[in-house]
């Protein structure tokens, strides 16, 4: 089971190692982090996403509050939140593919922000399941090369993470 | 105040604090907090190895309830605290490290002496800190000791870059502003109402009681509530001592060489109350198969700690100390029951037993003749057989009397560790029970303590072997010794003479009371070799993995 964690962490060197160490000690793979920066500049808001079990997880999550750097943690449900991911991928782009790939960028309301003879470079943003459908449709003409910015999230209404 | 250096500001820091003693080795890049210590009135002591510096700064903060400060050089100085530092770390002890580094401006290059101590030691300090101005020493001094002696207490690291400890600041010493950190004291009015009426309609209660209760001084609050309603309370090893073990409620130690009547109490409970204790491997064997009729509640002031290990019915996150206070108070007293008479039919049925006779002197015998002569002593352990028969047969009374790597087993631990609760405590007798493996982990010490006439009884049950893993090879490995008999062991006697302290032995079971009244009447530190036989065990024995209604009894 995929879990999505927000934290609002200090801004302070050292804060990433902490937090990672807690997770690969327990074995656990982190399949994305994004780290930026909040409304405020002391305070650094990461989301992490891994796949684990439901009481290692809690007791991760524990873990992580107790780190004197964590300001709050926050397990983030798909269901209750919005959530989007940026990629920028390059592809293959010959002469007879390129209509049809920016075909599937007008569809995907991606952009194309780079363009060289035989390659274009796509950005896509949206939900994780978004990202990967465009991937798929793309891998046809070849990718060269990806960059995925791991996935923010926010929950839905009134509620807030934050310090 | 003002301009101050970095070193004066931390001395400062230091005094503000109330620390009277910090145990350490100097090195180049500490030397300007050493400066600085030279003529300001705090006492240091010149350990010999770094990693007794950690202990002795451990074995004074058990000893006596305050932090515990220890400090040292950069790189090799600083790596060796690591074990130390990691052994107040798995017990809860509160604990400042400070440690050298190289310049700033070298931090990452390979410099001289060089260790990323902060990032070492994440996974084994409840915090730590790498200090990068001046101006901040008097804030992260004032963070440090907070953290360290705060809810669940343990060790801060603060690593100190040379120039950080030269430059100058103004000196002023800050509020407490941790947004991330607010330790968990008060206990929830409705969870306690719950957990009193869990142990009201309980038949067969057991109190389950770990270091937390030392930690957070409630011994009392236990003796109370469990004397209301007559609850039968067991001990872990970090709990030792907060519950008289002469009380007809006491079942001593459970677990892997607990008491078989605390292990045959806690599978029949149908109520078990946990306080400060984490459900250990040690303490639960096979997990599955703990107290499988038991209701849990549990208390801790970590609140990852509840859950961690077993299922919980009713958690209490906050103090031991409020939350026994409250229970005690939320409770009606009960009568002897049928369960007590059952467990004290156990109690007289299967108690520690020993085979006593024979020309060569039993352990058990040595701890008995110890707690006779000298019931109020503090016994500090290493770790091993030792460790074990100091838990077992001596009868345990006051919380800060017993004192042992619980939860890391730090061979070597207990003659520093000694040496720092007597300098802590310099009116209480201090024993150090001792193996022939552990006590030559840190041998060296015995210079710290004939200088600083730091009068430590060192008792070595001398068997010439690594006896508990021997123990374990006669069980689980066919007697197939490798590597557990340790030839020829130096003559402690002689060895304790050349450092200085006196050197006794016995060899026979009749020299014992004798050797040991001269060692308590000795007003320097003394070490005693007791002549034990190698194939003594620790019984009785639950084997890892199995379940506690597996317990051996073995013959020596």
């Amino acid at each position: 089971m995929k879990h999505t964690i927000a934290l609002i962490v200090e801004n302070k060197p050292g804060v990433l190692v902490r937090i990672a160490g807690l997770f690969s000690r327990r074995g656990f793979n982190i399949d994305s982090l994004t780290v930026g920066a909040t409304d405020n500049p002391d305070y650094s808001r990461m989301t992490i996403t891994v796949e684990g079990d439901e009481v290692v997880l809690e007791q991760v999550t524990k873990q992580l509050n107790k780190l004197v750097n964590v300001i709050r943690v926050s397990e983030l449900l798909p269901s209750e939140s919005v959530e989007r991911e940026l990629a920028i991928i390059k592809v293959a782009a010959r002469k007879e593919d390129r209509s049809e790939i920016m075909q599937i960028v007008s569809v995907f309301r991606a952009k194309i922000i780079d363009v060289s003879p035989r390659s274009m470079i796509v950005e896509v943003t949206g939900s994780e399941d978004k990202v990967e459908a465009m991937v798929r449709l793309l891998r046809q003409f070849g990718i060269k090369e990806m960059a995925r910015t791991g996935k923010v999230s926010m929950v839905r209404g009134t509620k807030v993470v934050s310090a | 105040m003002s301009n101050m250096s970095g070193a004066e500001a931390i001395v400062e820091s230091l005094k503000l604090e109330g620390v009277d003693v910090v145990f350490g080795l100097p090195g180049g890049y500490i030397l300007p907090l050493y400066d600085a210590l030279y003529d300001s009135g705090i006492r240091h002591v010149l350990i010999r190895h770094e990693q007794a510096a950690a202990h002795a700064a451990d074995g004074y903060a058990r000893a006596t309830g305050r932090v515990g400060v220890c400090l040292a050089t950069s790189g090799p100085g600083a790596t060796n605290l690591v074990t130390g530092i990691a052994t107040a770390y798995m017990d809860s002890v509160p604990m400042v490290a400070m440690t050298g580094q190289v310049p700033s401006q070298l931090l990452g290059t390979d410099g001289f002496q060089e260790a990323d101590i902060t990032g070492i030691t994440i996974p084994v300090t409840k915090h730590n800190y790498l200090v990068r101005r001046a101006k901040d020493i008097p804030r992260v001094f004032r963070e440090a000791f907070y953290i360290a002696r705060t809810g669940r207490p343990g060790p801060v690291l603060i690593d100190l870059p040379k120039d950080v400890t030269v430059d100058d600041l103004d000196f002023e010493y800050p509020e407490i502003c941790l947004p991330g950190y607010s330790p968990n004291l008060k206990v929830h009015a409705l969870q306690i109402k719950r957990a009193a009426k869990a142990l009201m309609e309980a038949e067969r209660p057991v109190i389950y009681v770990g270091g937390g209760v030392k930690y957070s001084d409630g011994h009392k609050e236990l003796v109370e509530l469990a004397e209301k309603i007559k609850a039968p309370v067991t001990t872990t090893l970090m709990g030792v001592g907060c519950f008289p073990e002469d009380s007809p409620l006491s079942l001593g130690m459970l677990g892997m060489h607990g008491t078989r009547y605390a292990n045959l109490a806690i599978q029949e409970a149908d109520l078990i109350l946990a306080v400060g204790a984490r459900f250990d491997d040690r303490v639960t064997g096979k997990i599955a198969s703990f107290a499988p009729q038991a209701k849990v509640i549990h208390v801790d002031v970590d609140p990852a700690e509840i859950g961690k290990n077993v299922r919980v019915d009713i958690p209490v996150v906050g103090d031991a100390k409020t939350a026994l206070a409250e229970l005690a108070k939320a409770v009606e007293p009960k009568v002897w029951s049928a369960w007590n008479e059952l467990v004290a039919a156990w109690k007289r049925d299967h108690p520690l037993f020993y085979a006593k006779g024979g020309d060569s002197i039993k352990p058990q015998f040595v701890l008995e003749t110890i707690c006779k002569l000298c019931p109020e002593a503090v016994i500090v352990t290493e770790v091993g057989q030792n460790q074990m028969w100091a838990a077992q047969f001596f009868t345990h009374k006051d919380p800060k009397h017993f004192i042992s790597s619980g939860g890391l087993g730090t061979m070597g631990y207990g003659f520093p560790a000694a040496t720092g609760a007597k300098m802590g405590c310099p009116e209480k007798e201090v024993f150090d029970i001792a193996g022939d493996g552990s006590i030559q982990m840190n041998i060296q010490e015995l210079a710290t303590a004939v200088i600083n006439d730091v009068a430590v009884k060192v008792i070595i049950l001398n068997n010439g072997v690594l006896g508990m893993v021997r123990q374990l090879q006669d069980l689980f490995y066919e007697k197939r010794f490798t590597n557990t008999t340790l030839g020829r062991v130096p003559d402690f006697v002689k060895m304790a003479e050349a450092y200085g302290a006196l050197g006794l032995r016995a060899t026979r079971p009749s020299e014992v009371e004798g050797v040991l009244k001269e060692a308590i009447a000795s007003d320097r530190p003394t070490v005693v070799d007791v002549v034990i036989s190698p194939d003594e065990k620790v019984s009785p024995m639950v084997p890892a993995g199995a379940s506690l209604s597996e317990i051996l009894e073995l013959e020596g």
